[in-house]
């Protein structure tokens, strides 16, 4: 479907709401085709081809909401879905806080161009993409005996959408993607330890194709077996690559349905210190070329680029239309767009150099922290460090604290965030982390 | 395409309400006669096993070894209670068809939401590029597959109106603020999703299953003198409507005031090693991460899992036999057939504490040259098939409840986690506690949560020292998540103690 087909459909669906009685009512229809290929070894393990296509409708009846969706496109059969959403809504209690966003907040034009949107990614050929990610597994193939399997992945993806409101809001975004991943499995004397690497990006020019397979291969074989070391206190560097294990239940506890729903350790946080002086954080919409940029939010809000965190004091939440009424509080958007930190001076290895004892965190497994305490507690694996050496790899243990008070040790942050990920942000480095381990 | 889904209905409903649970066995007949229900499924797809047979001529063309058609419409319906009151709801409405092509261990997929027969043909040829030698194709015979009904069910979800619904959710509601007067803010979900399912291999396999699946859940939030504490409790299930009553409803309200109130004492365990004794029912989360993945068959045949070299070996106690059942009536994991067209199975995992079979999709019981363990599963028509768990459960041992927390003088006892995960290689694995509570001198003291408990798989499993008798396979509404695909899973387990685990 291309977007004036999009707007055309949705315009129906919306003309036939109305008629049946819903009072407000917002669409939108997407479409995606994407590409999947997986390498193993020397041999192509699967070939995907992807495209569909959905239709989404809120419809606000008598106060009262509902959210529906189907990727069954046949006007007749929309019609009919529509009425019975519309039906089944009015058996649902009424909701004061329920209406379509303020028209005086969407997006409405003049907004910069974002260029996230690559056109030739969709005229690459089956044999390119396969040769891609052939060339990414052969960098690591066969180039130690050590390697137990090599698997490459390529991905791309096309997207479009459109969105229309019964209360004056069009708007339509395009967008792609593309990816390059690769991942090694290795023997050691106590498993099997594997890692992975990857390159992301908007533009197939602008997208790293080397030193992929190398990466993984290297980090594969760097933590062959491991030790645990003693529970205790440790100073830390979290690598950029997985920071974001640690900034997910910030953000959870930001938006407006875990304030509302009283899990959230941010509530009443707005304007007082909740992490170290060293910590900002922008999100920003803007930025050109970056994979979370855009115009609009979900709900046809304008992006604008806000303060999260800003030398370590708590500007702003992720505040919805529906949260922001039932809040009390002024809808930003319900969403982030892209995560920029503040960086740092120094790279990780001149951290790691000038570290007397401590442990680089390179990957974490489950764990998870409790919204309305902050309490949390993560599954880790790195390397155990000291006077400025890795000594060995260290897994099997946890690192847990409060959230509350954990983003006050934050000592550092690096200069080396990766600017083709949405959250950009740096390795940092935090004194006096509680580890668990023997 | 347009739906009947209503006349069709009707059919399905007869024929649910007096299934009995029988053994699966291929119908064989050469000129087979299609059950008035297979023929029902075809319809509501607008296909004939004409289109059938080629769209999977066309997958076939560049000389494939095999290919499967699956036919999903999915219906799903879900609303919540927030401030007293229902006063939201979703709905979504997905249908389609995969089209997989296997070459060797090789694999081309391609799926349509459009059930034209040029669209099909479309996406078969797409699917077929995985193979570069064509060759003749010879059309098999359609046989149906004779399943059969580990869940019967009485009405359907999709005809179940959201106000038949609403009282059992205010209900639940009304227990929970009535129960506690620190309760501040109460949550209830209910989702229900039914999936039409109609598969088609190039063995001429015909296979049809309705698929019904239903979850509710409560969050409970107390405050108590500025502390805030939260619990949730979850139960799911294949059954039908006759799901919701007022007994499930109270049961769970209680469960949820009871876990949430305690949280107020609850304290942090030192970190460290130390003994952990795991509870009956939701500690089957050990098995899923410690060892569950690790036996999955494409992790093995790729050399990934650390469990990969030890098939007949012994891995733990004699007491220790751990099975993954698709078969339990009514439960999240069990199926009438798999997402491949095979029988589901009770698979001894490991037999009296030694490795006796992997979990096994087409692709790996091919590879090992075993029959598949009916564990080839997706999340829907957009996804390649894999092995994956459905109810993963450990069988009793000789040990007794009491015995065993007696036997601790330091450690923790656990029973209730959100969530846990596997490295397959180095073999960690964690879980998460939302509750628990010290055991000190053999017995148990002040209540914990928000633990994370790591371990090592293989080291985790020979460290089980004992087995309880009391095995309960838990109903809560367990989502198994692997390379971007979500299933639903159950898992179970008697009361075990393990030796050593890091708690932090």
């Amino acid at each position: 479907m291309d977007t004036n087909e999009k707007y055309a459909l949705a315009d129906d669906v919306i003309e036939h709401a109305l008629k049946s009685g819903a009072e407000q009512v917002s669409v939108s229809v997407y479409d995606n085709r994407s590409t999947e290929i997986e390498i193993r070894d020397q041999k192509i393990d699967s070939l995907k081809e992807s495209n569909q296509a959905s239709l989404s409708i809120s419809i606000y009846v008598d106060k009262k909401f509902s959210s529906h969706s189907t990727n069954r496109m046949n006007r007749e059969e929309l019609h009919s879905f529509v009425e019975e959403a519309i039906e089944s809504t009015r058996f649902l209690a009424a909701d004061e806080y329920r209406s379509l966003p303020d028209p005086e907040l969407y997006y409405k034009e003049g907004g910069p161009s974002l260029n996230v949107f690559d056109g030739s990614i969709d005229s690459l050929d089956a044999a390119t993409k396969i040769g891609l990610a052939r060339k990414v597994m052969e960098e690591a193939y066969g180039k130690d005996e050590r390697i137990l399997s090599v698997s490459s992945y390529y991905y791309d993806s096309i997207y479009g959408d459109i969105m229309v409101t019964s209360n004056g809001f069009r708007g339509s975004s395009s967008k792609t993607a593309i990816q390059l991943v690769a991942e090694v499995s290795v023997k050691s004397n106590t498993g099997r330890p594997n890692a992975y690497w990857y390159e992301t990006q908007v533009f197939f020019d602008k997208l790293k194709k080397e030193g992929i397979g190398s990466k993984a291969l290297e980090r594969a074989l760097r933590k062959s077996d491991p030790i645990k070391i003693n529970s205790g206190l440790y100073e830390v560097i979290v690598e950029n690559r997985v920071a974001v294990n640690l900034l997910s239940p910030v953000y959870d506890s930001l938006t407006g349905s875990s304030l509302y729903q009283k899990q959230s350790f941010l509530t009443g946080m707005q304007g007082k210190p909740v992490a170290s002086e060293i910590l900002t954080v922008f999100d920003d919409p803007h930025i050109p070329s970056a994979p979370g940029s855009r115009l609009f939010d979900n709900e046809g809000l304008k992006s604008v680029k806000r303060p999260i965190i800003e030398k370590g004091v708590l500007k702003d939440y992720y505040i919805d239309t529906y949260y922001g009424k039932k809040l009390g509080m002024k809808p930003t958007s319900g969403s982030s767009s892209n995560l920029v930190f503040e960086t740092g001076s120094r790279k990780p290895e001149e951290m790691i150099a000038s570290m007397k004892k401590g442990v680089l965190i390179t990957g974490f497994i489950g764990g998870n922290c409790n919204g309305s305490t902050g309490d949390f507690s993560y599954g880790i694996e790195g390397f155990y460090i000291e006077n400025g050496n890795i000594v060995h790899p260290v897994n099997e243990m946890n690192i847990s604290g409060n959230m509350t008070s954990f983003w006050f040790n934050l000592k550092e942050m690096g200069s080396d965030i990766r600017e083709d990920d949405s959250i950009r942000i740096p390795s940092m480095r935090f004194e006096g982390v509680q580890l668990s381990g023997i | 395409m347009q739906l009947k889904r209503r006349d069709f209905i009707k059919i399905s409903g007869i024929t649910a309400a007096g299934s009995l649970i029988i053994p699966p066995f291929l119908n064989s007949c050469k000129t087979v006669r299609l059950s008035a229900d297979a023929e029902s499924y075809l319809n509501h797809f607008e296909v004939t096993t004409g289109t059938l047979q080629k769209v999977i001529s066309a997958a076939m063309e560049k000389g494939a070894d095999y290919a499967d058609l699956f036919f999903e419409h999915s219906l799903n319906h879900s609303c919540a209670l927030e401030d007293n009151q229902v006063n939201s709801a979703y709905s979504n409405i997905s249908s389609g068809v995969g089209i997989r092509v296997l070459k060797g261990d090789q694999t081309g997929y391609a799926y349509s939401e459009d059930l034209s027969e040029e669209a099909m043909l479309k996406a078969a040829r797409t699917a077929s590029n995985i193979a570069d030698s064509p060759g003749k194709v010879s059309v098999a015979d359609v046989t149906e597959y004779t399943r059969p009904n580990y869940y019967a069910i009485n009405g359907s979800w999709e005809n179940t109106s959201i106000k038949d619904k609403i009282p059992f959710m205010k209900r639940m509601n009304d227990n929970i603020f009535a129960a506690d007067n620190r309760v501040t803010r109460v949550n209830v979900y209910l989702n229900d999703k039914t999936s039409y399912i109609l598969f088609y291999n190039s063995d001429g396999l015909l296979a049809w299953d309705y698929r019904p699946i239903i979850l509710i859940a409560a969050v409970c939030i107390m405050e108590d003198k500025g502390n805030i504490e939260n619990f949730y409790v979850t139960r799911s299930s294949r059954m039908g409507p006759n799901f919701l009553t007022n007994e499930l409803v109270d049961e769970l309200s209680a469960e949820v005031v009871e876990r949430t109130s305690k949280l107020f004492d609850a304290v942090k365990p030192d970190a460290g090693e130390m003994e952990v004794v795991m509870g009956a029912g939701q500690s089957g989360i050990l098995l899923h991460e410690a060892m569950g993945h690790a036996f999955e068959a494409d992790f093995n045949r790729k050399n990934l899992s650390v469990f990969c070299d030890k098939m007949g070996q012994k891995i733990a106690e004699d007491f220790v036999t751990i099975v993954d059942d698709g078969t339990i009536p009514g439960n999240r994991g069990s199926l009438n057939f798999d997402d491949e067209g095979s029988p589901t199975e009770k698979t001894t995992l490991v037999s009296n504490g030694k490795l006796t079979s992997y979990l096994h999709d087409r692709i790996s019981s091919a590879f090992y040259k075993v029959p598949s363990t009916g564990n080839g599963r997706r999340q829907s028509f957009r996804h390649i098939p894999m092995p994956r768990m459905r109810s993963t459960y450990m069988e009793n041992g000789p040990h007794k409840k009491d015995e065993i927390i007696a036997s601790v003088k330091k450690g923790i006892y656990v029973d209730y986690f959100s969530n846990g995960e596997v490295n397959i290689g180095q073999g960690d694995f964690t879980f998460f506690v939302k509750f628990g509570y010290l055991i000190e001198n053999g017995k148990l003291t002040r209540p914990i949560k928000d633990i994370n408990v790591i371990g090592n798989g293989p080291q985790a499993l020979a460290d089980i020292v004992m087995v309880a008798d009391d095995k309960i396979i838990d109903n809560g509404g367990g989502m198994c998540g692997k390379n971007g695909q979500s299933v639903p899973v159950s898992m179970g387990m008697p009361t075990v103690k393990i030796r050593k685990l890091t708690v932090g």
